[in-house]
């Protein structure tokens, strides 16, 4: 039986840990498990991570993918994570920062990935997520689109779609549409001719 | 930090429909309670429950929860389970084991348990019971919507920051609960789909199952019964997870659920004892020679402050500094305390990486000696 009563006593020995003893902060489940996936992060060197409020709160940080093929070579794009506390009983809400054409990626950010919503289960990591997005650039699907218009120029009419793409990165207009510039650096036009 | 909804006095005889609707619920439920039972005296809190400090939970002898979420829980756990020491033979020490009882229900279906840390599994250590929750693929949403969930779910998700963009979207606004409502309902006339209601709308935002006042009876009594025998000692507990199912009939069952002896937030962790001296590298050199452990590329994390990270090189950069302080004086001098490390070990060649708990306790410092010197730190 518990002897709830020695409670008190010992609370008042107990001097340890004085300031401590305000901290609200607590360490999550949700942010050790997060560890892991870190520690075991092994990325192409096309993605990389940020963390813009420090090494104590990692909780939220940016990926920027820079894919290395396809339609968009030579764009860059940024991608925000919020773990919650009681991950990995719940995926990280992913949101695109940077205006894409895309016809799994709306214009508002949200991200149709199947893993981020119905698929996810506590076994897959950040790790899987990333190589998801990473996946999303190298082969958009025009089936379940978020962006419809984009989905049917890339079933009708690929080339078409190619170049739209490439009008996006640079910042110019699809439609009545103006898309964030996203161009690597030093990468130009690519001539891809 | 919830106040009184039209629904709830049907199911809980504490609220009056006439005079209540729109007040704190702890404060109601304090007051009435006082009324009607000499001799107790209740002191209602309204606010979050992150709000309070530690102090204030380990004032308590039990705490008792009657929370809706995941998330709620597993805060709660981990403050409780904080508070739990152990001995130099990995048993947890009686006088630090704060006793929770804990209860919820969905509809017809409901649980109660008993979690005494350091005995019974915690929250932590059953977290894999909880299914999934059922989220719709965004494009269904967009696309091909089917059902009168889908499109309030297109409305709360997809439209909302179409047409609010910046604005979060907050389901306690009976307002912004309009909006999603209106919307929807244009979306289920676009696609010929019945049955989007606003208490429908409210439901499928928030995830609220209608609650019937006979689960909940069942589910309260069950937790009020547990906390009685662990304050007088009457009887044994309930050992250890009640699960009641009135779908059909009464069903009631009780399982006996086993603790996680490595769970990250109520099991002993591994003791290390340290000399104040010792420096964070050497630590970390430490944790890959221990017998137990041998964790090669230890990551090492204190309260929430990350020491030391191995990957990825952004943030190994951030805190490479701290690997030529002194241990000690990074856990801001405190005798012991608990610490986290991530690392590889490896099997039959096989790497696997992995998150242990560790007790450090510091040589030669004493917790009533430092109560001086820690008073200028």
């Amino acid at each position: 039986m518990i002897n709830l009563f020695k409670v008190r006593a010992k609370q008042k020995e107990t001097a340890n840990n004085v300031d401590d003893k305000k901290h609200i902060k607590k360490q999550t489940a949700g942010e050790l498990r997060l560890h892991k996936d870190l520690n075991e992060l092994n990325l192409p060197s096309s993605c990389n991570l940020k963390f813009p409020n420090g090494k104590d709160d990692l909780m939220f940080f940016e990926v920027t993918i820079r894919p290395d093929e396809g339609y968009y070579l030579g764009g860059k794009f940024v991608f925000s994570f919020h773990v919650p506390s009681i991950y990995p009983h719940e995926p990280p809400k992913v949101k695109c920062e940077t205006k894409v054409y895309h016809p799994n990626i709306d214009l508002e950010g949200n991200v149709c990935l199947n893993i981020l919503r119905e698929d996810w289960k506590p076994v897959l990591s950040i790790n899987t997520i990333i190589y998801g997005l990473y996946h999303l650039f190298t082969q958009p699907n025009h089936e379940d689109p978020l962006n419809h218009e984009a989905a049917q120029v890339l079933r009708d009419n690929p080339k078409e779609f190619e170049s739209n793409v490439r009008t996006a990165i640079e910042g110019g207009y699809v439609g009545f549409t103006q898309f964030t510039r996203s161009l690597v650096p030093g990468t130009g036009s690519l001539g891809i001719e | 930090m919830d106040r009184i909804d039209v629904t709830n006095p049907i199911v809980n005889f504490l609220f009056s429909l006439l005079e209540d609707v729109g007040k704190p619920k702890a404060e109601v439920a304090a007051k009435r309670v006082m009324e009607r039972l000499s001799g107790v005296n209740i002191v209602p809190h309204f606010c979050r429950i992150e709000d309070k400090d530690l102090d204030f939970y380990n004032d308590f002898n039990i705490i008792v929860l009657g929370l809706d979420s995941v998330e709620a829980r597993s805060y709660i756990n981990a403050v409780a389970c904080s508070f739990l020491e152990y001995d130099a033979n990995d048993n947890p020490k009686e006088e630090t084991i704060k006793p929770m009882v804990d209860g919820g229900t969905e509809g017809f279906k409901g649980h109660a348990r008993v979690i005494i840390p350091g005995v019974t599994p915690c929250f932590e250590c059953t977290i894999w019971l909880f299914p999934p929750q059922v989220k719709f693929p965004l494009c269904t949403l967009a696309e091909t919507p089917r059902t009168a969930a889908h499109c309030i779910e297109y409305a709360h998700l997809i439209k909302w920051d179409e047409v609010h963009s910046g604005k979060t979207f907050d389901p306690d606004n009976p307002e912004h609960m309009q909006w999603v409502y209106t919307e929807a309902v244009k979306r289920a006339e676009l696609f010929g789909i019945p049955g989007v209601t606003y208490s429908l709308t409210q439901g499928v935002v928030k995830n609220i199952i209608p609650a019937i006042a006979s689960t909940n009876a069942i589910i309260s009594a069950a937790c009020a019964l547990e906390t009685l025998k662990i304050v007088s000692g009457c009887s044994k507990t309930l050992s250890n997870y009640m699960t009641y199912n009135g779908v059909e009939g009464v069903h009631i069952k009780v399982t006996e659920f086993v603790r996680d002896k490595d769970c990250l937030v109520c099991g002993p962790g591994v003791l290390i004892e340290l000399d104040t001296s010792c420096t964070l590298q050497k630590f970390i050199d430490m944790v890959k020679e221990h017998p137990k452990l041998q964790l090669s590329k230890a990551s090492v994390t204190y309260q929430g402050k990350n020491l030391y990270m191995q990957a990825p090189p952004v943030l190994e950069e951030m805190t490479r500094a701290n690997l030529t302080e002194s241990l000690f004086d990074l856990m801001r001098r405190v005798p012991s305390g608990t610490v986290h490390v991530t690392g590889t070990t490896s099997e039959n060649g096989k790497k696997t990486s992995g998150v242990r708990k560790l007790r450090v306790a510091f040589k030669g410092v004493d917790g009533i000696a430092d109560m001086d010197t820690a008073g200028g730190a």
